[in-house]
């Protein structure tokens, strides 16, 4: 009979706290730089404590000025730290939009590997927490189209913590996107010791064979939800989360296609060049004749932003009926 | 030899001495290849720091050689000679050859390089700042006292939020970093008084509750005793300095630029009045440092430095097409896995 790892049970947002804690824990060379990660030990109270047990030089309360807090951290990166730069709420990156484009990015290249920026950029993005215009936005497609970057979206516990561990050790700049709606919604099980999970692998959640299901964050949970209900349905359908976006899963991708012959891709991001767009040009040119159905995207519509008052909320979010009810629409088809 | 005693030179030895001269006529002489190659067709691009000579050339003699972190800007010939970057790097560089630093990528100027201690920049405007915060940062944690960073930037970087949020970040930290000003006047077509309601650039300095201060960027020995003092307070402990040396860009901003266009040929004409390469020049043989005919044994050996320089990275190999692939992640990468 095989012995369980010991293991806890965590919410996302402990399993972000207790990954954090272990690095810093761990590695002399990590730091944590961002607006109130320190005295106030995060607006999520990620970081609560870490100011007095690792000490105001590893956890740095900045001035509010996000290029900076991303350009200082390249700057040390660049210098032999591993820092993990905190964005409070990912609406508030498009200052640093040029440090993490212009700057994190193109370091190993512009100077041919004579120097390298090893360093995370964590944020909180997603909406259904009534956070309004600007604390509510998904910004992955922003930056997927960034060569040197690498993005990651995990939206369970034990992921957290493997693809954090994995982001920290990364040669590279590796973005962090925390969809805020599953901090405390989402609940498991994480193993105690040390384990990676490395970027660009997908975690199919449920087997199934009428239909292909991609998705991440808050949606990969729903989309589950619905297949699940499908199932009493008769109706089989398979989920993918991606985990990560760039580098992104294109074998479970296919595998799964091959086996459904429909694919439905589902991101609260909005479809218009989101991550959906590329997936689906992708699978239009390496697998259009497993296709038995049009390929679909259920995502956030194109408006700037959900709105603070709930019928603009909800009108924006995907609700789980929905997935539901395209999914058997496909399966049908 | 007769000496002259009028003459402060800051505790620099004759041999520190002649190696600015010797820095200065280099940077011209560098800058002036890089015009006839774009002339001859050879090379797409060149740029110039003249009228900057003397502040790179006196702030290079304070930086510590393996042990100071430079932060340049993309007008900083001068500092990158005066901390060990040879000729022949600066025409592998004019070539976009394969041996360059950046692989053949980055316009000339952008240096990288380890063994120097010299960090990669962009051409975005003060985009570099935050960098030397970081790496300032990192000094100070590690507790490696004794050594300091040193960052420049033009006077139209101080328009950039970066510059602020650099300078404000540091300030808070007391981090071991000297910011450097080379106030041209001049932000491509842009004069100083269309970046900032202020002459004085040095004066923001306090807003910041950091020391600042003006220094002749004309005079060489005045520029490193000004950063010489900035970099020993922070290598003491004593935080960062602004430091703001006014000189003057004598030539267009590019090859693809006209200054023409935006300032009269008088306004330029009269400004070489002061050119500080023929000035220090005096100010040595005056000082009886050095003669007239070593000064010109210096300009006919720099000469041929930059001959063999030029015929030696001419013949090297461009970068391979193959090598617009790599060095894009540590390890071989491909969006889709």
């Amino acid at each position: 009979m095989a012995i369980a790892a010991p293991s806890k049970v965590m919410t996302n947002v402990e399993a972000v706290r207790a990954t954090l804690y272990d690095a810093l824990k761990r590695d002399d060379r990590v730091l944590i730089l961002g607006e109130d990660v320190g005295n106030r030990g995060n607006v999520f109270l990620i970081t609560k404590g870490f100011i007095e047990e690792f000490g105001a030089e590893r956890v740095i309360d900045t001035p509010i000025a996000e290029a900076s807090i991303v350009g200082v951290a390249v700057g040390m990166a660049m210098e032999g730290l591993r820092p993990i730069a905190e964005i409070q709420f990912a609406d508030f990156i498009y200052p640093a939009f040029n440090q993490i484009v212009g700057e994190a990015a193109k370091i190993r290249y512009r100077s041919n590997g004579e120097y390298t920026c090893p360093m995370v950029i964590r944020t909180p993005y997603g909406g259904g927490v009534r956070g309004a215009l600007s604390h509510s936005i998904s910004v992955e497609a922003l930056f997927y189209h960034v060569p040197g970057l690498k993005i990651v979206a995990p939206s369970t516990p034990r992921d957290i913590k493997g693809l954090l561990n994995t982001a920290i050790e990364d040669p590279d700049p590796v973005m962090f996107l925390e969809h805020k709606r599953t901090y405390r919604l989402i609940k498991d099980e994480v193993p105690d010791e040390y384990f990676t999970i490395p970027l660009g692998k997908a975690n199919v959640l449920k087997e199934g064979s009428a239909l292909t299901v991609v998705s991440y964050g808050l949606n990969a949970h729903q989309a589950l939800e619905a297949a699940q209900r499908l199932e009493g349905e008769g109706l089989s359908v398979e989920v993918i989360d991606l985990r990560s976006i760039r580098p992104m899963d294109r074998k479970a991708i296919l595998d799964s296609l091959r086996k459904t012959h429909k694919l439905l891709v589902i991101h609260e991001d909005n479809k218009f060049g989101g991550i959906g767009a590329e997936i689906s040009a992708m699978v239009a040119e390496e697998a259009l004749f497993e296709l038995d159905a049009p390929i679909r995207r259920l995502c956030g519509p194109d408006v700037p932003a959900m709105g603070y008052a709930l019928p603009l909320e909800e009108e924006f979010m995907i609700s789980t009926d929905r997935m539901a009810e395209v999914m058997r629409e496909m399966v049908k088809y | 030899m007769t000496r002259r005693t009028d003459f402060d030179r800051h505790g620099l030895s004759d041999e520190q001495l002649r190696s600015i001269l010797r820095n200065m006529l280099m940077q011209r002489g560098l800058e002036n290849r890089g015009f006839q190659l774009n002339r001859q067709g050879k090379i797409p691009f060149a740029s110039a720091s003249e009228g900057h000579e003397a502040v790179q050339a006196g702030a290079a003699m304070a930086f510590e050689r393996g042990k100071d972190i430079l932060v340049p800007y993309y007008r900083d010939l001068g500092l990158a000679l005066g901390i060990g970057l040879t000729p022949y790097e600066v025409l592998l560089s004019l070539f976009a050859r394969a041996a360059d630093h950046s692989g053949g990528r980055q316009f000339l100027h952008h240096y990288a390089s380890r063994r120097l201690g010299v960090q990669t920049i962009s051409s975005v405007i003060a985009a570099q700042l935050p960098h030397a915060v970081g790496a300032a940062y990192a000094l100070k944690l590690r507790g490696e006292s004794g050594r300091a960073v040193l960052t420049t930037f033009g006077d139209g970087a101080t328009s950039e939020g970066e510059w602020h949020e650099s300078i404000n970040f540091a300030a808070v930290h007391q981090l071991p970093i000297v910011f450097l000003c080379e106030n041209n006047e001049w932000a491509i077509s842009t004069p100083q008084r269309m970046q900032m309601a202020i002459k004085d650039i040095y004066r923001k300095a306090e807003g910041y509750g950091i020391p600042g201060a003006g220094v002749d960027g004309f005079d060489p020995i005045a520029c490193y005793a000004a950063a010489r003092d900035a970099l020993n307070r922070a290598r003491d402990g004593g935080g960062p300095t602004l430091l703001e040396a006014k000189c003057y860009r004598f030539l267009a901003h590019s090859t693809d630029d006209d200054d023409s266009a935006y300032r009269s040929r008088e306004e330029v004409a009269e400004r070489r009045k002061d050119d500080p390469v023929p000035k220090f020049e005096r100010v040595l043989v005056g000082a009886g440092v050095m003669t007239p005919s070593a000064v010109e044994e210096m300009r006919t050996s720099i000469l041929a430095e930059i001959n063999d320089a030029t015929d030696r990275a001419e013949t090297m190999p461009y970068p391979r097409s193959d090598d617009l692939y790599a060095q894009v992640y540590g390890a071989s990468y491909n969006p889709w896995q």
